[in-house]
C-alpha cells in the first residue's frame, strides 16, 4: 500500500489526545481556551498535510509513513482513501472553528479537554476502515456528550436510549455479518441491523429525537460537533455500503428522503432557534444519505460534494447562531430580534452560510445539489422532485430564521455585540471556502466523482467476485484512462 | 481582430460589468471597510454605463453584420465527461436578449441615479446598492442565458435580491414579513423551474436551449419535442413564470413588494422583475407552437391575471399598490399576446410597459405635489367628481368590489388551504415528538419550553 511522506494520520489523532490530557490539568480557563485553539490549529495543519500528501500520491488509499500501529499490531489501523481524505481536514476545521468562536464568557460551560478527546476520536474514526474498530470508535464518541449532559444536570435518558440502541444494533449487525459479507450474497438480517444502527446515528425519522434532545440539553458547541461531521453517513459508507445490495440501498434512500422532507417541514414550524438548526441539519444530512444510497456515480459524487458543502456551510450557520446566542441567550423564533445593526457581520455570515447550505448559485453547495438531484432523477424521477421540494422548504426556513433573528425590530443593546477578531477571521475563512468553492467547483467535483467511482468499483468487486479474476484496470480504464489505471494499482494491492 | 473576437469581447464585458460591480461593493463590506456614498454611486454609474454602451455596441455590430444570433461560449463551468454531465456557461445575444438587456441597463441606470439621491444618508444605503448590484447581475445573466442552467443561476439571484429589498426597511416587521412571503413564492417558482430544467435535460439530453428549440435564431426556432412533453415542461415553466411575474395565483406578493423603497419597487417589481416570467415564456415560446393545450393554458393564465389586475388596481387606496396591480394587468395582456404567438408585439409591449411603469413609480412619492402643480396651472380643483359620478351599488357590484378589495381572495385561499394545513400538520408532529421525548425522559424534556420569550432588555451574557 502506498505510504504518505509523514505520519500525518497518527499525528492528527495523537496531538488532540495529548492536548486534552494537558488541558485537563489546567485550572485557568483562558489558558485552556488558548491552548485548545492552538492544538486544534496544529491538528488542522496535520490533517491538511495528510490531504495534500495523499493528493500527490495519486493512489486510491495510503497509510502513514513510520506507521507505529502497523509495527505493533501488524495490520493497517489507520488508512485513508479517496472517500475519507478530505473528511479529515473538514473534521479538524469544524473543531478549530468551534473552539475559535467560543467566547470567553462561555469557557466555563464548554469543556475544552473533552472537545479535544472527541476530535481525536472523530479523526481516528475517519482514518480507519476496519468495521469493528469503527464501531468501537463510534461508541466511544458517544461518551463525551453524555458526560456533559450529566455534568449539566440534564436528563440523559433520551440520549442513552438512542445511543445504546445504536451501539447494540451495530455490534449485533457486525457480529452477524462476519468478515466474509459482501453485496453479492448479502446477509439480510445483519445488513438490516447495521443499516438501522447507522441510520439511527444519522437521525433518520422516526429515530431522530435524540438529536433534538441533544441540542436542547447540551451546549450548542458540543451538539454541533457531535452531529456536523456526519459520522452516521460515514458508518453507512463503511459498514453498510459494501455489503448491501443496490435495491436495499435505494430503499434506504427513500427512507432518508422522507426524513429530509419531514425535517425541512419541521424546521419551518420550530419556535426555538436550536431546534430549528437541528432540523435544518437533519434535512441536509438526510439529503446526503439519499445521494450516497443511490449507488450511481453521479448521485454518489453529488452526495460527496454536498457532504463537504453542508459540513462547511451548516457549521458556519450553526456557529453564527451560536455566536448570537452567546450574546443574547437562547433565541425564540416566535418574534423578531432585530440584531442586524449590532452584528452585521454575523448577519452576513448567517445568510451566506444558510444560502450555501441550500445550494444557492455561486456558493459551494450549488453544483453538489445539482449533481445530487440529477443522480436521484436517474434512479427515481419522483425522488428528484421530493429533493427539490425539500431544498425549497429549507430555503424558506433559512430566510425565515434570518429575518426573525436579525430583522423585524430595532434592538436596544446595553452591551457591545460586535464580532471578536477570532470570530471575524473564522467568518472570512468560511466566506472564502463558500464563495471560492462556488466559483471554482470543478476540482472539487472531479475529485469527488473520482472518489465515487472508486468506491463503486470496490463495491462492484465485492458484488461480482469473478471481476477480481480479471484485471480491474480492464473494467474501469474503459472510462477513466489514467485515473482508473491509478486505481487499479491500488485495487491489486488490496 | 476579427468580428467574432470583437463580439466575444463585447459580450464578455456586458456580463462582467455587473459582476465587477458586485465584487467592488461586496468585498469592502466583508473586509469591514465603508465606501462613501459618492464612491458607491460612481461605481454603480460606471458599471451600468459600461454595460449599456457595450450592449449597444453589440447591437450595432449585429445590425451591421446582419447577424441575428451571437453565442458567447465560456465553456464548461463543471463537467464530468464520463457521465455526460456538463454545466455549460453560454450567453446568447439575439433579437430577444439584446433589447431586454439594454432595457435592464437603462432602467437600472435610471433607478441607480435616482436612488443615489433618494436614499442619501439612509442607514441601509450600502445594503441597497449591494443588493442592486446582485439584482443587475441576475437580470443580465437571465436575459443573456443560453442554457437553462445559466438562466436558473440568474433567476435565483434576482429572487434573492428582490426578497431582501422588499425587506429593506428591516426595523419594522411588516416589510420583513412581506419579504419572506415574496421569497416563499419565489422558492416555489424556483422549484418548478428546476424540475422543468431537469425534465428538459432528460428529454433532450442537454440544458442548451438550442437542443430544445432547434438551432434557428429566436423566434424562428422549432422545438424538437413531442406535444405531451412540451405540455409537461411548459406547464412547469408556466408555474415558474407565474410565481416570478406575480400572476394568478401568486399575485399576492405584488402589493406586498411595494413595502420596499420606491427605487427598488420601480425597477424590480414595476419594471424588470415582474417581466422576467414573461421573458421566460418568450424565450421558450417555440414550445407553445408544439402544444396547443399549452397555448390555451398560457392564454387563460394571462386573461385571469389581467382581469384580476384591472379589478384590484381600481380599488387600491395608495398609489404604489394601484400601480402594482396595473402592472399585473399589463403582464397578463403580454402573456395573452405570447399565447397568441404575437412575440414581437409582446416584446415591444414589455419594453414600453417597463419604461412607463418605472417613470410612474419614480414619480409616485411626489404625486401629490404633481397634482397640486397641475391644479395651480389649471387654476381649479381637480377632484374628478364630475367624471366619476356616484352611482347606486348593486349586489353584483358590491361583490365585485369586495372581490377586488380582497385581491381575489388569493392570499387568504393560499393561507387557508396550503399554509395553515401545512403548519398544523407539522405542529402536530412536533407535539407527538414532545410526548415521545417526555415519555422517555420521564418528565418535561424540552428546555426551550421553559424559556420566556426574548425581550429587548434581556441579555444573557453571564
Amino acid at each position: 500500500m502506498p505510504e504518505l511522506h509523514l505520519p500525518w494520520l497518527e499525528l492528527s489523532v495523537l496531538i488532540p489526545l495529548v492536548g486534552a490530557a494537558w488541558i485537563a490539568l489546567l485550572k485557568d480557563r483562558d489558558r485552556a481556551r488558548t491552548l485548545c485553539t492552538l492544538v486544534c490549529g496544529v491538528t488542522l495543519v496535520c490533517a491538511i498535510g495528510e490531504w495534500l500528501d495523499f493528493a500527490t500520491l495519486g493512489s486510491f488509499e495510503a497509510h502513514d509513513h513510520w506507521d507505529l500501529l502497523h509495527t505493533v499490531f501488524h495490520r493497517d489501523v489507520f488508512v485513508i482513501d479517496e472517500l475519507s481524505a478530505p473528511l479529515l481536514p473538514l473534521g479538524a476545521l469544524l473543531y478549530l472553528a468551534t473552539v475559535m468562536t467560543t467566547l470567553r464568557t462561555k469557557s466555563n460551560r464548554f469543556s475544552f479537554h473533552w472537545t479535544l478527546v472527541s476530535e481525536s476520536i472523530l479523526l481516528a474514526t475517519l482514518a480507519c476502515r476496519h468495521p469493528w474498530l469503527i464501531i468501537a470508535l463510534l461508541a466511544a464518541a458517544t461518551i463525551p456528550p453524555w458526560l456533559e449532559l450529566r455534568q449539566r444536570g440534564q436528563s440523559t435518558r433520551v440520549y442513552l436510549f438512542h445511543m445504546g440502541l445504536f451501539v447494540t444494533l451495530l455490534v449485533l449487525g457486525q457480529a452477524l455479518a462476519g468478515p466474509a459479507a459482501h453485496a453479492a450474497n448479502p446477509p439480510i438480517v445483519a445488513g438490516c441491523l447495521l443499516t438501522a444502527g447507522a441510520l439511527l446515528r444519522s437521525g433518520v425519522c422516526p429515530l431522530h429525537c435524540w438529536m433534538t434532545d441533544l441540542f436542547e440539553k447540551a451546549t450548542f458547541g458540543t451538539a454541533l460537533l457531535f452531529v456536523t461531521p456526519m459520522t452516521g453517513a460515514y458508518a453507512v459508507m463503511r459498514l453498510v455500503f459494501p455489503i448491501a445490495p443496490s435495491w436495499a440501498l435505494q430503499s434506504i434512500a427513500v427512507l432518508s428522503l422522507a426524513t429530509a422532507v419531514y425535517a425541512a417541514g419541521m424546521a419551518l414550524v420550530q419556535r426555538d432557534s436550536r431546534r430549528f438548526f437541528c432540523y435544518l441539519f437533519l434535512s441536509h444530512s438526510s439529503l446526503v444519505l439519499v445521494g450516497l444510497e443511490m449507488a450511481t456515480p453521479i448521485g454518489l459524487a453529488g452526495a460527496l460534494c454536498v457532504w463537504l458543502s453542508v459540513g462547511i456551510s451548516l457549521l458556519g450557520f450553526g456557529l453564527a447562531l451560536r455566536s448570537v446566542e452567546a450574546r443574547t441567550g437562547r433565541l425564540t423564533l416566535d418574534n423578531f430580534h432585530g440584531l442586524y445593526e449590532h452584528t452585521p457581520f454575523l448577519a452576513a455570515m448567517f445568510l451566506l452560510t444558510g444560502l450555501a447550505s441550500i445550494g444557492f448559485p455561486g456558493t459551494v453547495g450549488f453544483i453538489g445539489t445539482e449533481l445530487l438531484v440529477e443522480g436521484a432523477v436517474e434512479v427515481y424521477p419522483l425522488v428528484g422532485l421530493a429533493l427539490v421540494a425539500a431544498a425549497a422548504l429549507n430555503g424558506v426556513a433559512v430566510i425565515k430564521a434570518y429575518f426573525h433573528v436579525f430583522t423585524g425590530t430595532r434592538h436596544a443593546s446595553t452591551v457591545a455585540m460586535e464580532c471578536r477578531p477570532a470570530e471575524r477571521a473564522t467568518i472570512l475563512v468560511m466566506v472564502v471556502l463558500i464563495i471560492g468553492g462556488g466559483l471554482m467547483p470543478q476540482p472539487g467535483v472531479q475529485s469527488r466523482y473520482h472518489a465515487a467511482r472508486a468506491v463503486l468499483d470496490h463495491r462492484r468487486i465485492s458484488t461480482e467476485p469473478h471481476v477480481s479474476e480479471h484485471p480491474l484496470g480492464a473494467v474501469s480504464s474503459r472510462k477513466d484512462g489514467p485515473a482508473a489505471a491509478a486505481r487499479s494499482e491500488s485495487h491489486h494491492e488490496l | 481582430m476579427t468580428l467574432e473576437s470583437v463580439s466575444q469581447m463585447l459580450g464578455l464585458v456586458v456580463v462582467a460589468s455587473p459582476a465587477v460591480l458586485l465584487v467592488a461593493l461586496g468585498v469592502p463590506l466583508l473586509a469591514g471597510l465603508k465606501l462613501s456614498e459618492g464612491v458607491q454611486a460612481q461605481l454603480t454609474k460606471a458599471a451600468v454605463v459600461v454595460g449599456l454602451l457595450t450592449s449597444v455596441a453589440m447591437l450595432c455590430l449585429m445590425l451591421a453584420c446582419g447577424s441575428r444570433h451571437v453565442p458567447i461560449e465560456l465553456g464548461n463551468w463543471v463537467f464530468i465527461e464520463q457521465e455526460h454531465f456538463h454545466f455549460h456557461l453560454k450567453f446568447v445575444f439575439d433579437r430577444l436578449s439584446v433589447p431586454f438587456v439594454i432595457l435592464s441597463f437603462v432602467l437600472c441606470g435610471t433607478v441607480g441615479a435616482f436612488a443615489a439621491v433618494y436614499l442619501h444618508r439612509e442607514r441601509g444605503y450600502s445594503r441597497f446598492f449591494l443588493l442592486y448590484a446582485l439584482f443587475l447581475l441576475g437580470m443580465v445573466v437571465s436575459a443573456l442565458a443560453g442554457t437553462i442552467e445559466t438562466l436558473f443561476f440568474g433567476w435565483e439571484l434576482v429572487g434573492l435580491s428582490s426578497a431582501l429589498l422588499v425587506a429593506y426597511f428591516h426595523e419594522r416587521p411588516g416589510p420583513v414579513r412581506n419579504g419572506h412571503r415574496v421569497w416563499t413564492t419565489y422558492r416555489l417558482a424556483d422549484a418548478a423551474f428546476l424540475v422543468a430544467a431537469l425534465t428538459m435535460h432528460h428529454l433532450t439530453g442537454a440544458g442548451d436551449f438550442d437542443g430544445l428549440m432547434g438551432s434557428g435564431p429566436w423566434p424562428g426556432g422549432v422545438a424538437a419535442i413531442d406535444p405531451w412533453s412540451a405540455l409537461a415542461v411548459g406547464s412547469l415553466l408556466l408555474l415558474a413564470a407565474a410565481g416570478k411575474s406575480g400572476m394568478v395565483p401568486f399575485s399576492g406578493w405584488l402589493p406586498r413588494a411595494m413595502e420596499g423603497p420606491t427605487p427598488s419597487s420601480a425597477v424590480f417589481y414595476g419594471a424588470l422583475s415582474v417581466h422576467l416570467g414573461t421573458y421566460l415564456l418568450l424565450r421558450v415560446s417555440p414550445l407553445l407552437d408544439v402544444s396547443f393545450s399549452l397555448r390555451i393554458l398560457v392564454i387563460i393564465l394571462g386573461l385571469v391575471s389581467a382581469i384580476l389586475g384591472t379589478l384590484a388596481s381600481r380599488v387600491q387606496s395608495d398609489v404604489k399598490n394601484a400601480l402594482a396591480f396595473a402592472s399585473l394587468t399589463q403582464v397578463g395582456i403580454i402573456t395573452i399576446e405570447i399565447g397568441l404567438g404575437l412575440r414581437y408585439i409582446a416584446l415591444i409591449h414589455m419594453i414600453g410597459h417597463a419604461c412607463l411603469r418605472t417613470l410612474q413609480l419614480l414619480r409616485a412619492p411626489s404625486v401629490l405635489k404633481d397634482h397640486q402643480m397641475l391644479e395651480d396651472a389649471v387654476g381649479q380643483h381637480l377632484t374628478g367628481d364630475d367624471v366619476n359620478q356616484p352611482r347606486t351599488a348593486t349586489g353584483f357590484r358590491l361583490a365585485l368590489y369586495r372581490f377586488a378589495l380582497h385581491r381575489g381572495y388569493l392570499d387568504a385561499t393560499l393561507d387557508d388551504w396550503i399554509v395553515r394545513p401545512f403548519t398544523l400538520a407539522f405542529r402536530w408532529c412536533d407535539a407527538m415528538e414532545r410526548r415521545w421525548t417526555n415519555l422517555l425522559s420521564g418528565g418535561p424534556s424540552r428546555e426551550s419550553d421553559r424559556l420566556s420569550p426574548y425581550g429587548d432588555s434581556l441579555e444573557d451574557v453571564a
